[in-house]
């Protein structure tokens, strides 16, 4: 009991090594050591978030009155950003890191894992630190309940995390899985919670519309946010049981990937 | 000591499945030099990528006692697109290991100089191999896996290695795999010759050499 305990743990330390090893050289592959280098982390995902909360707030794409508008782009497009990136990051993610593998202790579960938690990273900071901003400069009125959106937000993340370590798996067996992602992930966004609340559809799109997860978790960082607001429609444990079923099914088809992998 | 147990290894291919290792048996004692011969395509670099751990046995068991460094080839083990200095230091945290401290050895004992701050995608095969072979010889490994490449390139680093892996390592493990029968009977005290995804296992390497003289005239 206690060897493997012991043996348990020394897996673990190696791995956050290596994870951790993976994310430092990722960002270095990806933004390199010129301008602003590892900044564009979350610099990126400000600017789309900055734009699309600009144009809401012009166009005033809000359904409902009274409804801060700048509250609701913001959850609402940060949240995109965090499901969205994360499959779009990590399907081919296997490929340019084989030379890698040549070291037993880099596994293809860390190398997405270190990918996935960069995205996560970038996504969530960027998300934070427009809300500080906003804050200061009175745009924005404090979240009704901090820890639900924070909830709320780590349950988006795992459901980003888990659907991108499925698709990935799946990519490896079909190269299908990538050219659909592309369009679904696009018609996903106007279908994800982003830029409508639940409550504005009639009846029956609100039931076809929550069977996504990421309804769920939008509608619940909103209901934190400004939940005194209006009316929000979640159930999260629906949304918790696909992100366990999803890690489940990727796990055990990464473990297939994981064995047919060959370092080049 | 490292063990395979009737291990085989299939890939998946085009033409379906072919198998590259057909039930091979294969023990590494602490200090013993082995050396695996085999033509091309042989399954060679298969075989040194299980022994390593960078590869899974479609079927089989490996058992790894011993520290064994990743397999030493013109190939993989860094990212091109990084310089020399940045795969140095991701090599040596996956190790464990403090980089800054091994980087003037690496740097001398490789003979990069400057090059070691460009992308390793503009180096020569020749140079990544000497970049290979000095990271791990910095990093202390109870067990050297070699894939060729210390049997190519120039003289001086012939001799490097010579002193580095021959004499101030002298204790430790070693598995080369090579073509080259000639090398592997002047640096190894063992040998095994793999034909057609079995590995056949001799005492002594003149044995091992006879019998690969023939493999390689009956086809």
């Amino acid at each position: 009991m206690s060897t493997s305990l012991r043996s348990l743990s020394s897996s673990f330390a190696i791995q956050r090594r290596v994870v951790w090893a993976l994310l430092l050289r990722e960002m270095l592959t990806r933004y390199g050591r010129h301008n602003i280098g590892f900044l564009w982390l979350f610099v990126e995902p400000m600017l789309f978030t900055l734009g699309v909360t600009a144009l809401w707030t012009l166009t005033k794409s809000v359904h409902g009155v009274g409804l801060p508008i700048i509250a609701f782009a913001l959850t609402g497009y940060s949240s995109v950003l965090l499901w969205r990136n994360m499959p779009a990051r990590s399907i081919g993610a296997i490929k340019p890191n084989l030379s890698l593998m040549y070291h037993r202790q880099v596994k293809v579960l860390d190398v997405l894992f270190a990918r996935l938690l960069l995205e996560a990273a970038g996504a969530t900071i960027s998300f934070v630190v427009l809300s500080v901003i906003f804050l200061s400069v009175g745009w924005l009125t404090p979240p009704e309940d901090v820890l639900q959106v924070i909830g709320g937000w780590l349950v988006l993340a795992w459901f980003g995390m888990s659907s991108a370590l499925l698709l990935t798996a799946w990519s490896e067996q079909s190269e299908l899985v990538e050219k659909l992602w592309h369009p679904a992930s696009y018609l996903l966004f106007p279908l994800s919670g982003a830029a409508f609340l639940v409550d504005i559809l009639p009846v029956e799109a609100q039931k076809i519309v929550l069977y996504l997860p990421m309804v769920h978790c939008t509608e619940f960082i909103r209901d934190g946010f400004f939940g005194s607001k209006f009316h929000a429609h979640y159930n999260m444990p629906y949304a918790i049981i696909v992100c366990a079923v999803f890690t489940l099914l990727a796990l055990a088809q990464l473990r297939k990937v994981s064995r047919e992998v060959i370092p080049e | 000591m490292i063990g395979l147990t009737n291990v085989d290894k299939f890939y998946q291919t085009r033409r379906g499945p072919r198998q590259i290792l057909n039930s091979v048996n294969l023990s590494i004692a602490p200090g013993e030099r082995l050396g695996i011969l085999g033509r091309n395509g042989a399954g060679k670099s298969t075989l040194i990528r299980i022994i390593s751990g960078a590869e899974q046995p479609s079927s089989g068991v490996v058992t790894r006692q011993m520290s064994a460094s990743w397999p030493l080839a013109y190939t993989g083990a860094f990212q091109s697109a990084l310089t020399g200095i940045d795969n140095i230091r991701f090599i040596c945290r996956i190790y464990g290991v403090e980089a800054e401290e091994r980087i003037s050895f690496i740097q001398q004992f490789s003979d990069l100089g400057d090059y070691l701050y460009e992308p390793i995608n503009t180096y020569s095969a020749g140079m990544r191999a000497r970049l290979a072979f000095a990271v791990s010889m910095s990093i202390e490994f109870d067990c050297f896996l070699i894939d060729e490449v210390v049997s190519v390139g120039d003289s001086r680093f012939h001799e490097k290695c010579r002193v580095e892996l021959f004499e101030k390592r002298a204790d430790r493990a070693l598995v080369i795999v090579s073509h080259d029968a000639n090398y592997i009977m002047e640096h190894c005290t063992r040998a095994a010759v793999l034909v057609q995804g079995q590995l056949h296992n001799f005492d002594n390497t003149p044995e091992a050499f006879e019998f690969y003289t023939q493999s390689l005239g009956a086809r």
